[in-house]
């Protein structure tokens, strides 16, 4: 089922007798979801995301803009009607009642032309409880089940009913951090076998680079940039973006274009063919885009060298930084001289991105390194 | 769509509808009713007319010897039983509070005057204290044998009296007392006591120190509870003394309200709301002490 | 030296304290003794004591018989037990569906209500009984059950002590379950109500202890002994029962009426304790 999100904003209105000001949760997003995929949807706190969940769950309704599965217009339509399945943070499994009939109970809220029989009923959640892989604890209540047993359960409760959209709040997020690898894959897993467009909010971005389709970056209501996980972490669009996305995040410089190169510090660092402008800019570099060279462009003052095993995360410091303290990733391999008070590095210009001071957009200028010129 | 949203607005209202029904027709509106009560003078109930607005009412009801009779018997219980059983309670829930075995049993026995049906055992409290011609009763048979004379408790002297309702009274509020003190200690984190123990406070001053103070705020409740329920005292005077409680001198507040709107002495609904009124300003009075205090004290622990 | 000290000290203070719980305790039940001996001895002998006996060694169970026979007991327990039964449930209606909307639904005047229901808990009985009274004389309901069952319906306190345990269900159950197409009722009764079991047995419990017990209300109302509750029945049974004061057959029907209560609290005791120190003093 292919999703699309037309212009949709959602206001909440000011509460209370001192008409606190209104919040506007999500501002003019649109987008749309190519059928069977696994969407990540991704942002900090207060991004909107959960939002949109809600709203393309029906369980709020939209300010303005219109919500389509497939060709139907859904906007109007209760939670019930949508045929979605929706798995909360805390997986809201009903406390009382066994794995098996917390499963049941979607179905048997069907009415009319829809009702099933019991042992179709039956039928219908164990086929779900096998696909999570929790057939053998029907009978146990959700006390009696670890956080990913209950996340299983969950799931398949959301699967019953064979929803046209799957969705996710928060999967992962009341996991510890080993179950969180191994639900992952089983989310992705289970994705690929119902090929239900699977749609997931989330804050970490480990989590949604490593198993969507697609992620959507949000922030403060506004869609800033929908892709390939790659391709995002790779070409980000603004300063927003090349911040969140990446482990150690992105290191932060000032710099200048003026003469066909980039400076940083006096430096020149990488020369910048097509421009001859000059101005400030705000220089992002990948931890990654570091290489080191005995001949470097980029003087640091070495600060430490941290053994991760498979590589060096070698933090350093440069006038001209945004941040206390920069973090490269240097291969193992190479040896990094701790006596020597100052470390050189050359960049990669793939890894090396430029970004207007003022409006933090991306500057999209190529970047070489300096012996191509 | 327009009229499903406007239906899920009031839908609350519809879920709330019998509960306002009920409080509507049989709170509000009587406490209204109640108060117009107390201001009309000379209210014929056979007619439903009066004469005029006023205060006589109240000082009808503030100079009829009846009611200052009650006034008296009630202070006296308040003033008796609710110190009493609140220390006794203190007493046997700190003695609960330090021993293990037969603590459950012990807890379950105190606790049975609360599901007792106050009239019915009350019933057995005046055959034990009464003196009949033909058997002096139980209590005075104790009283002989240390040596005392026996006294009629239920219709002898008035000291008399008023100790038998005393005690009945704080045998049926116990229950409550206990339980509630019981609870409070036990919620006393005990690594205070073990810090106490390791400095070498003895068991006395420990109490006095550390539990008392902890205890406090529930020791309070308490206090204002049994303060309002002991001024709205009724059914266990009932109970020992029959329903001809002026005629024994017994009568409480609230019994004096009900006798001047039902029973021989009734039919006067007027003079009832107006005592029936004094009471609820007295009863508001403590209540508003206890927000006091609790407010103050909230403010205090921030 | 000390040590041994020490430990006489706590031997004695141990000593001491379990005689005064042993002390109170006798005081608590020696009531209930005294009520069931005197209920088991003959009419004759207990009037021939002049010193009341302790014991009796030749118990009989004629006064029941007399209790049951002589005065319409059973008739005071039947009348009883459907104005709790009726009042009870009437009350689990109506408290359950005020604390729902006070939980879950969001509707307009949600707050102030709230608020003025909770500033009805302050209201004593005494002040609104007089117009309830007039009230129901008025509409001529005096000696009927509909008249005993109305005004002893609502209890404020108990919608407050639901609502809050209603709250303490996350909100997510409740957008599950819409996702799912449950209706509100629905919800309510597969999902709220089997999860706040314990709070709803605790003020069941009290409902029916505070019903079976109540006094004056009834007094006011019925003066038809056809319809007497057991408490007014108790009062005139002491009054005018039984002839010239049989006290044991007086006793006897004192056992039965709090057989029931007693009963239920001994298979209840954490529950009736629980909800009783969450909520209420007697009366």
């Amino acid at each position: 089922m292919e999703v699309t999100l037309q212009n949709l904003t959602k206001i909440y209105p000011g509460r209370g007798r001192k008409r606190q000001e209104e919040v506007t949760a999500l501002k003019d997003v649109s987008f749309r979801i190519p059928d069977g995929q696994l969407i990540g949807l991704l942002g900090p706190s207060g991004c909107g995301k959960s939002t949109t969940l809600h709203l393309l769950s029906g369980l709020q309704k939209p300010t303005s803009g219109r919500i389509f599965f497939g060709a139907d217009d859904v906007t109007d339509l209760p939670p019930q009607k949508r045929g979605i399945g929706l798995v909360f943070q805390n997986y809201a499994l009903y406390p009382h009642l066994s794995v098996m009939q917390n499963i049941l109970f979607p179905l048997q809220n069907l009415k009319g032309k829809e009702k099933l029989t019991k042992a179709l009923m039956s039928e219908k959640a164990y086929e779900a409880a096998k696909l999570v892989q929790i057939e053998d604890l029907m009978d146990r209540k959700p006390g009696e089940l670890s956080g990913g047993q209950q996340q299983r359960v969950a799931i398949a409760r959301a699967l019953v009913k064979r929803p046209k959209v799957l969705l996710l709040d928060e999967p992962l997020s009341n996991l510890d951090a080993r179950l969180r690898l191994q639900t992952r894959e089983e989310i992705k897993r289970i994705q690929r076998e119902t090929k239900i467009t699977t749609i997931f909010v989330t804050h970490d971005q480990e989590e949604a680079m490593s198993i969507s389709d697609q992620i959507v970056v949000m922030k403060e209501g506004i869609v800033q940039q929908i892709g390939q996980p790659q391709e995002v972490y790779d070409d980000p669009c603004n300063l927003f973006v090349a911040k969140f996305l990446g482990t150690p995040s992105v290191n932060l410089l000032e710099g200048q274009l003026r003469a066909h190169s980039l400076y940083i510090g006096g430096e020149s660092v990488l020369s910048v063919p097509d421009t001859e402008e000059t101005r400030e800019v705000c220089v992002g570099i990948r931890p990654e885009g570091f290489v080191l060279q005995a001949q470097g462009a980029l003087h640091c003052e070495l600060c430490s060298v941290e053994v991760m095993g498979r590589d060096n995360s070698v933090v350093s410091a440069h006038p001209a930084s945004l941040m206390p303290k920069l973090r490269s990733i240097i291969s193992a391999e190479q040896k990094v001289e701790t006596k020597n008070p100052v470390v050189s590095f050359d960049l990669k210009p793939s890894k090396t991105y430029l970004f207007d001071k003022e409006t933090e957009k991306r500057i999209p200028i190529k970047l070489q390194t300096r012996s191509q010129v | 769509m327009r009229a499903r949203e406007r239906f899920e607005r009031w839908k609350g209202w519809l879920y709330l509808l019998p509960a306002i029904l009920f409080l509507g027709a049989f709170f509000v509106y009587p406490m209204v009713d109640v108060l117009i009560y107390s201001f009309e003078e000379g209210y014929n109930s056979a007619s439903q007319t009066y004469f005029g607005i006023g205060t006589y009412n109240y000082s009808y009801v503030l100079h009829d010897p009846y009611f200052l009779q009650a006034v008296k018997n009630t202070c006296l219980l308040v003033v008796i039983t609710v110190p009493l059983s609140t220390g006794i309670a203190l007493l046997i829930a700190a003695g609960l509070h330090a021993i293990r075995p037969l603590r459950n049993l012990l807890q379950t026995i105190y606790f049975l005057p609360y599901v007792t049906n106050t009239l019915a055992v009350g019933l057995v409290f005046m055959i034990l204290f009464k003196k009949t011609p033909y058997s002096d009763g139980f209590v005075n048979l104790l009283i002989q044998w240390f040596g005392g004379s026996s006294v009629d408790f239920i219709e002898g002297p008035y000291w008399a009296k008023m100790f038998v309702l005393c005690f009945y009274t704080i045998w049926v509020v116990m229950p409550f007392k206990i339980l509630i003190l019981t609870a409070a200690l036990a919620s006393v984190n005990p690594e205070y006591y073990q810090a106490a123990k390791v400095d070498g406070t003895s068991e006395f001053r420990i109490f006095v120190r550390i539990t008392l103070p902890m205890i406090s705020p529930m020791i309070f409740y308490l206090v204002i509870t049994g303060f309002i329920g002991a001024f709205k005292a009724y059914s266990d005077v009932v109970a020992l003394f029959g329903t001809d409680l002026n005629a024994a001198k017994m009568n409480t507040i609230v019994g004096y309200v009900y006798d001047m709107l039902y029973g021989d002495s009734g039919g006067y609904p007027s003079y009832a709301s107006a005592a029936a009124i004094l009471l609820f300003a007295i009863v508001l009075t403590i209540t508003c002490i206890n927000l006091l205090v609790s407010s103050k004290k909230a403010v205090k622990a921030w | 030296m000390v040590r041994k000290d020490w430990k006489t000290n706590k031997t004695i203070a141990q000593t001491a304290t379990y005689l005064m719980l042993f002390f109170w305790a006798v005081l608590v039940l020696f009531p209930f003794y005294w009520m069931v001996l005197t209920s088991v001895k003959s009419y004759s002998a207990y009037n021939a004591e002049y010193i009341p006996k302790f014991y009796t060694l030749s118990p009989t169970l004629q006064n029941y018989v007399e209790a049951f026979t002589a005065v319409s007991l059973g008739r005071y327990l039947l009348n009883t037990a459907l104005f709790t039964i009726v009042t009870t449930a009437v009350m689990m209606v109506v408290v359950v569906l005020a604390a729902f909307a006070f939980a879950r639904l969001e509707f307009r005047g949600k707050n102030l209500l709230f608020f003025s229901f909770l500033s009805m808990m302050m209201i004593p009985n005494e002040l609104v009984i007089i117009t309830n009274f007039v009230t129901i004389t008025n509409l001529d309901l005096r000696n009927s059950f509909l008249g005993l069952i109305l005004p002893s319906v609502m209890s404020v306190f108990y919608i407050y002590l639901l609502k809050e345990n209603f709250e303490q269900i996350p909100d997510s159950l409740y957008y599950a379950a819409k996702v799912d197409g449950t209706s509100d009722l629905k919800y309510l009764w597969k999902v709220m109500i089997p999860m706040s079991r314990p709070t709803l047995i605790t003020i069941l419990i009290l409902k029916v202890i505070e019903c079976w017990n109540s006094y004056v209300w009834p007094r006011l109302i019925t003066d038809d002994a056809a319809y007497y509750l057991v408490s007014n029945g108790i009062q005139e049974i002491r009054e005018n029962g039984f002839g010239r004061e049989n006290i044991p057959a007086m006793m006897a029907a004192v056992v039965v009426i709090c057989v029931p209560l007693v009963v239920l609290f001994l298979v209840f005791r954490k529950k009736v304790m629980a909800g009783v120190s969450r909520g209420g003093t007697k009366g």
